[in-house]
């Protein structure tokens, strides 16, 4: 019952594996009509390949072949081997929100006691209770990129998180999307944030697989919608197994005087994309977003931001370092709009590739479309290899080569990772940037 | 055993040949200098004693305690006991000098087979070294060597030198860019280490450096070989006569 892609030979398959799962989605009515709809939209295009230019440097058809059938919701045997995976990645003092082969976990979540102004729920409750107006937000993403449409089409759980206006939430969020490793699967959730005027919180998301878990296809969308004088702070950790696929949207919205420093790092996972619209809808307000890519074997990570400066007076910050080894592929795509009303609008994208191997890969697209007159706007990408003459300098010194360019990733990563404004959050970048650099020996 | 023997030492860059036969043996104990005119291939041979790539050994051996040393990484070299203070030491950003000191540090003790040290030990040592060598803390919290003036630089090679215990120390052209007063609180930090268990080959253009280090033995390079030695006396020949006498003879 694969949810095969090309779509000629195989498109019933497609159509009636959509059918099957459909029983098992939630909402009725409105929903039910909005996944028809977004599943014809993604039927038109199929995976994305090469000739749609926003995906050329990350063929699905070639990279992916095909949709894997829906991951049955998880039993007693896969939610204990998740129990296991949970442990080595658990972060003291956070809220625990677990997503166990993209169905929400109750047993390993920690969705109880909440603070004063924190609201969370399932994306299954919310899309079956007909609550219109959260319903309305998690519909919003239009279905312009098949693969948000097939998200959109197939959403199966998530969390909503509401934070009330004026609540300066304590205690970090962390949604942990947990592979279990039973057949090979797709997940599909969809998660919404929603932080009211003048509150503050912080939201970690991680990506983990069980042990024994091979293939599998992790399909997440996050909407976050920031209000005026609000903050919010988000890491996000790509360390899915090495043959897993994570094809992630996120489309944020900020308010006025908004402020929103989000970091993304991947270390795990075969194929990944990380598709990330980040539009000012209010004056005054800022974006930081960073990223660390960090490859090797023949692993190929895609991150593409699309910063959209629509209002005056705006200013976005994007730092990404990619690292990457043996034969693998690091791409990285900035797009920045500044619209003609958007004048004093400050944006600047830099973008540097390490690359440790002759085979090891990287593609760096910035875009700068501008129709203000009075702006700052500045981009900048280099790609090199280490310096022998550090290296050197480090191993007279009596260190390995290992350790050498170990100090010499950690320290290009850095500016990079230097740039998330949390301290705790800063740390799990560093552990597990460290935790890849281990690895390698 | 000489605690370092170069036996007719060929060695080409580029294709082109640096070194031609150039021989140099120093027992524990002693130090030498080695003085010569630029392009010589003074800092060349330094940098093959410490390893570093680029360098092709087309003939003859280096020795250290005996063993073949070019069959060494250059880690391996500094774990044995190898230093080269550079002529030229290198910044790295973002790379902090105490994660530096301490990472290479204990690499070399582990490759011993030695304990690593505990942070509060390593903290006392390092302070206890930058104090005798005038270099402020505040020195030691940025990264290696990053905004070091010259002279800056000079002092971290010395204090790495001292935190490391080598037991072979090549100084090259350590008094470069240092004032005089610089130049003799680094010299007193390469006197305190002088031992009957380690040796120095000091590298210089400048008999003044050698009224600080004074040496055992010193040796006239050029044009890829070593021309003349002598005892101290030589410098002070030189710094009278200069090196055209040796042109020829090379
Ligand atoms: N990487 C290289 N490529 C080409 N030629 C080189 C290289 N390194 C050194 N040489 C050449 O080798 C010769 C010796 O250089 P070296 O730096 O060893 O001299 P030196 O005696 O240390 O000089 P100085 O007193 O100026 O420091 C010079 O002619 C130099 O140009
Ligand atoms: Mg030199």
């Amino acid at each position: 019952m694969n949810v095969a892609l090309a779509k000629t030979e195989t498109g019933h398959a497609l159509s009636d594996a959509f059918a099957v799962a459909r029983d098992r989605l939630p909402g009725a009515g409105k929903v039910a009509e909005a996944r028809q709809q977004a599943f014809e939209a993604y039927e038109r295009v199929g995976l994305p390949h090469r000739r749609i230019e926003d995906w050329k440097y990350t063929d699905l058809r070639a990279l992916m072949r095909e949709v894997l059938p829906l991951a049955a919701p998880p039993d007693a045997a896969a939610l204990k081997r998740a129990a296991a995976a949970l442990k080595l990645h658990a972060i003291a003092g956070v809220r625990r929100l677990v997503l166990v082969d993209g169905v929400f976990a109750p047993g390993l979540s920690e969705a109880g006691n909440l603070e004063k102004g924190l609201g969370i729920r399932t994306l299954r409750d919310v899309l079956g209770a007909g609550d219109a107006r959260l319903q309305a937000q998690l519909l919003g993403p239009e279905n312009t990129d098949s693969m948000v449409a097939l998200n959109s089409a197939m959403m199966t759980d998530g969390i909503v998180i509401e934070v009330a206006d004026g609540a300066a939430l304590t205690q970090p969020l962390h949604i942990i999307h947990i592979a279990s490793g039973g057949t090979p699967a797709a997940m599909f959730t969809r998660s919404l944030f929603v932080l009211g005027n003048a509150a503050s919180a912080t939201l970690v998301e991680s990506y983990i697989a069980a042990e024994g878990a091979k293939v599998y296809q992790v399909h997440d969308s996050l909407i976050v919608s920031i209000g005026d004088s609000a903050r919010l702070d988000h890491v996000r950790l790509i360390e899915d197994g090495r043959e897993a696929f994570n094809i992630s949207s996120s489309q944020v919205t900020l308010g006025a005087k908004a402020h929103f420093n989000t970091f993304g790092l991947t270390s795990g996972s075969s194929v990944s994309r990380y598709q990330a619209t980040m539009a000012f809808d209010g004056e005054g307000s800022r974006v930081e977003t960073n990223g660390v890519n960090l490859l090797n074997g023949r692993q190929h990570a895609d991150t593409t931001l699309f910063l959209d400066h629509a209002v005056p007076n705006c200013s976005s910050r994007e730092i990404f370092r990619a690292v990457v080894d043996d034969r693998g592929h690091s791409v990285f795509q900035g797009r920045i709009i500044v619209r003609p009303d958007a004048q004093k609008t400050d944006a600047k994208m830099m973008t540097r590739a390490l690359l440790l191997s002759d085979e090891a890969e990287a593609d760096n697209k910035p875009e700068l479309e501008i129709f203000a007159d009075d702006v700052t706007c500045g981009h900048g990408a280099t790609t090199g290899a280490l310096d022998e003459s550090l290296l050197f300098y480090l191993r007279a010194r009596g260190l390995s080569e290992k350790e050498a360019q170990a100090l010499l990733i950690q320290a290009f990563v850095g500016e990079a990772i230097e740039s998330i404004a949390s301290d705790s959050l800063r740390e799990l970048a560093i552990s597990a940037a460290q935790r890849w650099l281990a690895a390698r020996g | 055993m000489p605690l370092l023997e170069v036996k007719n030492l060929q060695v080409r860059v580029e294709e082109r040949e640096i070194l031609h036969g150039l021989s140099l043996t120093v027992n524990k104990g002693e130090v030498h200098a080695i003085m010569g005119p630029n392009g010589s291939g003074k800092s060349t041979l330094s940098h093959v004693i410490a390893g570093k790539p680029g360098y092709e050994v087309t003939g003859g051996e280096i020795l250290f305690n005996g063993e073949d040393l070019l069959e060494m990484s250059p880690d391996a070299r500094a774990a044995k006991g190898v230093f080269l203070a550079f002529q030229y030491p290198v910044e790295i950003p973002g790379v902090a000098t105490m994660t530096f000191l301490r990472t290479a540090l204990n690499a070399q003790r582990k490759a011993r087979g030695e304990g690593e040290y505990s942070t509060p030990d390593f903290l006392k040592k390092v302070r206890e070294v930058a104090a005798r060598l005038n270099i402020p803390q505040e020195m030691l919290r940025r990264g290696v060597n990053v905004g070091f003036s010259g002279g800056e630089k000079k002092r971290n090679e010395v204090l790495q030198m001292a935190l490391f215990e080598p037991s072979l120390c090549i100084l090259d052209e350590m008094d470069s860019g240092l004032d005089i007063d610089a130049l003799r609180v680094a010299a007193d930090g390469v006197n305190a280490l002088r031992s009957p268990d380690r040796a120095m080959v000091v590298i210089t253009h400048y008999q003044r450096l050698l009224n600080y280090i004074v040496p055992d033995f010193v040796h006239v390079m050029s044009k890829g070989r070593v021309v003349k030695s002598g005892g101290k006396e030589l410098a002070l020949e030189l710094e009278a006569s200069g090196y055209a006498q040796f042109e020829d003879a090379a």
